[in-house]
C-alpha cells in the first residue's frame, strides 16, 4: 500500500504539470500548427473539391500561376489601398482618443466601456448597417455629405477608391476605441514625475504629448501596427457583406474591392480549387510578415524621432 | 510581467475625485501628469461626439429593424424606431433556408462549449507554467508565446481537408465539432492565466497545501481556482464574444447546411435574390443583442482584460 501512495505522489509531482499542458499543446498540434505545416503540402499539389481523381503532384506550378494571376495582383492592390485607407486613421484617432481618456474624468469607467461597443458588435452585424449607410439613393453617408453641399449622390460600390473608403471606414469604427484602451492603458503607466519635470521646463501639454507621452507607449503603438497589420491584411468580413450578392466573393462587379482573403475563399471554396488556394495562403503569409517587420521598423524610426 | 496598476485600471466612477493625489503642490496645470488633470470642457464634448459615432450604427440598425421598407427610402434618415420590429423578426425566423432560430443555438452552444473549456484548460496549463517545476518549462512557455504570433487563419484550407478526415460520416465539416474543437484551447488563454496566477497565488500557500498532502488537482481546485476568479471573467468574456461573432472559419465549414452558427445565418439572410433590410437588420440585432447584454454587465471586466493585455504584451 506504502509503495502504491507512493507511487501515485511521485507521479503527481513529476507527470502531473505535462498531464496539465497536454490538452493545449495537443489540440494545438493537430488544428492550429499541422494545418500551417499541411498547407505548404497543399500549395505544392492539384488539390481539387470536385474532382478527388486529379490530385497529385504540381510541383511550384501553383506558385507560377500566382505570379501571372490578374485577379492575385489586383486583390493585393484593393488589400493593401483598404490596408494604408484603414490603419493610419485608426491609429492616429486612437492616439487622439487616447489622448482624451487620459484625464481625470466624471463618468471614467463609463466611456471607457462605451468605447468597446463597436469591438464587441459582430462584424458581420456591424458592416450589414454600414451596407445600408453607404447605400447610393438613400444612405446616411451620402445624405450627411448633402447636408455639407456635396449634392452628387457617390456610388459607394462604383469605383476603387470610393469602396475602399467605405470598407475602411468599417474597420476604422470598429477598432478606433480598442486601440484607444491599448494605449491608455500604456499611457497611465508612464511615471508622473516625468511629467512634473518637463513641466518645471515650461513644457505645454501639447508639448508633453510628443514628447513624452507618444515616445513612452511606443512598444504598445508598435504592437497595435503589428496586431493591425495582421488584421487590415487578412480583411475578409467586410469586403464579403458589403457585396449587393455576398455569395459570389467576388468583391464588386469588377473586383474593386476584392481582398486576397476573399479571393483565396472564392479560389478554395466557389472554384474549389483548394491547391492555389494554399499558394495563395502562403503568400499572404510572406506578404505580412514582411510588411509587419517594414512597419514596426517604420515606427520605431518615427516614433524615436521625437524624442 | 510588470504587475498591472489595478488602482487606474477599472476604478469604479464614483472612486475618481478621491484618486488625485494629495501631493498637488504646483498650482500649475501642466505640473501634473494627465490622468491627474480633470478633463476640461472640450475634452467633455469630443468624447461625446466620440460615443455619438459608436453607438450611431447599432442604434440605426434598431430603427431599421422596427421599420417598414419605406424607411430605408426617408431623407433626412428615419431617427426614431417604428413599431414593426416583431412582424420583421417572425420574417427572420420564418425563413426556410435561413434556420436563424437554429443558428442562435448552436450559436450558444459553440460559445458556451469553448468558454467553458478554454477557462478550463488554460487555466490548468497557466497554473502549472506559473507555479509548478517541470523540466522543459521554459521553452514549452516560449512556444506558447510564438503560437500567439502566428496568424491560424492561413492554415485554413489545409484544416478544412483535415476535418474531411476525421472520423465521421463526411468527416467534420458542416458539423459543430468543427468549429468547437479547434477553438478549445487558446494561447493567448494559456498566457493571461499564467501571468495572472504568478501574481495571484503566493508560493507559500502551495507549498502550505503541499504539506498538508494535497494533490496538484486538489491544489488548483481549493487554492488556485478561487485566487483567479477575476482573470477567469475576463478571459471568459473575450473567449464569448470572440467565438460568437467568429465568422470566416463557421462561413467555410458549415455554410450551406442546416447547421449555421447565427454569423453564417446574417450572412445567409444578406444573401439570395430577395434581400429586405429591415429583415436583415432585425436579424442583425438580435445577434448583437446578448453581447451589448454582455458589455453592459461586465464591460468593468472586458475593458480590465484589453488593457492589462496591453501592457503585458
Amino acid at each position: 500500500m506504502r509503495g502504491l501512495s507512493h507511487r501515485l505522489h511521485r507521479f503527481d509531482v513529476k507527470q502531473m504539470p505535462y498531464v496539465l499542458i497536454a490538452p493545449f499543446f495537443i489540440l494545438f498540434a493537430i488544428f492550429g500548427l499541422f494545418p500551417l505545416i499541411f498547407n505548404g503540402v497543399v500549395a505544392l499539389r492539384t488539390w481539387r473539391l470536385d474532382d478527388p481523381a486529379q490530385d497529385g503532384w504540381a510541383g511550384l506550378a501553383n506558385f507560377e500561376k500566382l505570379l501571372t494571376d490578374e485577379d492575385f495582383w489586383n486583390a493585393l492592390y484593393n488589400t493593401f489601398g483598404i490596408f494604408v485607407l484603414s490603419t493610419v486613421p485608426q491609429l492616429f484617432l486612437a492616439l487622439c482618443v487616447a489622448f482624451l481618456l487620459n484625464r481625470r474624468l466624471r463618468g471614467q469607467t463609463w466611456f471607457r466601456v462605451s468605447m468597446l461597443l463597436p469591438y464587441i458588435t459582430p462584424l458581420t452585424a456591424s458592416t450589414l448597417v454600414f451596407l445600408v449607410v453607404f447605400g447610393r439613393d438613400y444612405g446616411v453617408a451620402n445624405w450627411v455629405l448633402s447636408v455639407f453641399g456635396m449634392d452628387d449622390p457617390i456610388d459607394w460600390r462604383a469605383g476603387k477608391l470610393q469602396s475602399w473608403v467605405a470598407i475602411a471606414t468599417m474597420v476604422n469604427w470598429k477598432w478606433i476605441g480598442y486601440n484607444a484602451l491599448l494605449y491608455l492603458s500604456a499611457m497611465q503607466t508612464i511615471p508622473r514625475d516625468i511629467y512634473e519635470a518637463s513641466a518645471l521646463d515650461g513644457a505645454t501639454s501639447w508639448k508633453q504629448l510628443w514628447r513624452i507621452t507618444v515616445p513612452m507607449i511606443l512598444p504598445v503603438v508598435i504592437f497595435t501596427v503589428v496586431l493591425s497589420t495582421i488584421g487590415g491584411l487578412q480583411l475578409f468580413t467586410e469586403p464579403m457583406l458589403l457585396d449587393a450578392n455576398p455569395a459570389s466573393a467576388s468583391g464588386g462587379s469588377n473586383g474593386e474591392w476584392q481582398t486576397i482573403a476573399q479571393l483565396i475563399y472564392k479560389v478554395g471554396w466557389k472554384n474549389l480549387n483548394l491547391g492555389y488556394a494554399a499558394a495563395m495562403s502562403w503568400a499572404l503569409f510572406l506578404i505580412i510578415v514582411v510588411v509587419a517587420v517594414v512597419n514596426t521598423l517604420v515606427t520605431n524610426r518615427l516614433g524615436g524621432g521625437k524624442r | 510581467m510588470t504587475t498591472t496598476t489595478d488602482t487606474h485600471v477599472a476604478a469604479p466612477p464614483g472612486a475618481d475625485p478621491g484618486q488625485a493625489p494629495r501631493h498637488k503642490v504646483r498650482p500649475s496645470m501642466s505640473g501634473r501628469a494627465p490622468q491627474d488633470t480633470p478633463a476640461g470642457k472640450w475634452t467633455y464634448i469630443l468624447l461625446g461626439l466620440t460615443f455619438l459615432l459608436s453607438i450611431y450604427p447599432i442604434y440605426w440598425m434598431f430603427v431599421i429593424a422596427t421599420s417598414t421598407d419605406a424607411a430605408l427610402a426617408e431623407i433626412p434618415p428615419k431617427f426614431l424606431p417604428g413599431g414593426e420590429f416583431a412582424r420583421n423578426l417572425a420574417e427572420v425566423f420564418s425563413l426556410q433556408d435561413v434556420y436563424f432560430a437554429e443558428s442562435l443555438v448552436n450559436s450558444v452552444i459553440v460559445s458556451t462549449v469553448i468558454t467553458v473549456s478554454v477557462l478550463f484548460f488554460c487555466s490548468v496549463a497557466g497554473f502549472a507554467f506559473a507555479k509548478l517545476r517541470f523540466r522543459g518549462s521554459r521553452i514549452l512557455m516560449v512556444m506558447v508565446i510564438l503560437t500567439l504570433t502566428v496568424p491560424n487563419q492561413l492554415g485554413i484550407v489545409a484544416l478544412y481537408i483535415l476535418m474531411g478526415y476525421l472520423p465521421g460520416e463526411g468527416g467534420w465539416n458542416g458539423s459543430l465539432l468543427a468549429v468547437i474543437v479547434p477553438g478549445l484551447v487558446s494561447a493567448f488563454g494559456v498566457f493571461y492565466m499564467r501571468q495572472f496566477i504568478l501574481g495571484a497565488v503566493p508560493d507559500e500557500l502551495i507549498e502550505s497545501g503541499r504539506v498538508d498532502g494535497a494533490t496538484t488537482m486538489r491544489i488548483y481546485w481549493s487554492i488556485v481556482l478561487p485566487a483567479v476568479r477575476p482573470a477567469l471573467a475576463v478571459l471568459g468574456l473575450l473567449t464569448f464574444v470572440g467565438s460568437w461573432n467568429d465568422f470566416q472559419w463557421p462561413l467555410i465549414t458549415l455554410g450551406g447546411t442546416d447547421y449555421p452558427t447565427s454569423m453564417v445565418a446574417l450572412f445567409d439572410l444578406a444573401s439570395g435574390n430577395y434581400v429586405l433590410y429591415r429583415r436583415v437588420l432585425a436579424g442583425a440585432f438580435v445577434a448583437t443583442v446578448p453581447l451589448i447584454i454582455l458589455l453592459f454587465v461586465g464591460g468593468r471586466q472586458i475593458v480590465r482584460g484589453i488593457m492589462e493585455g496591453a501592457v503585458k504584451s
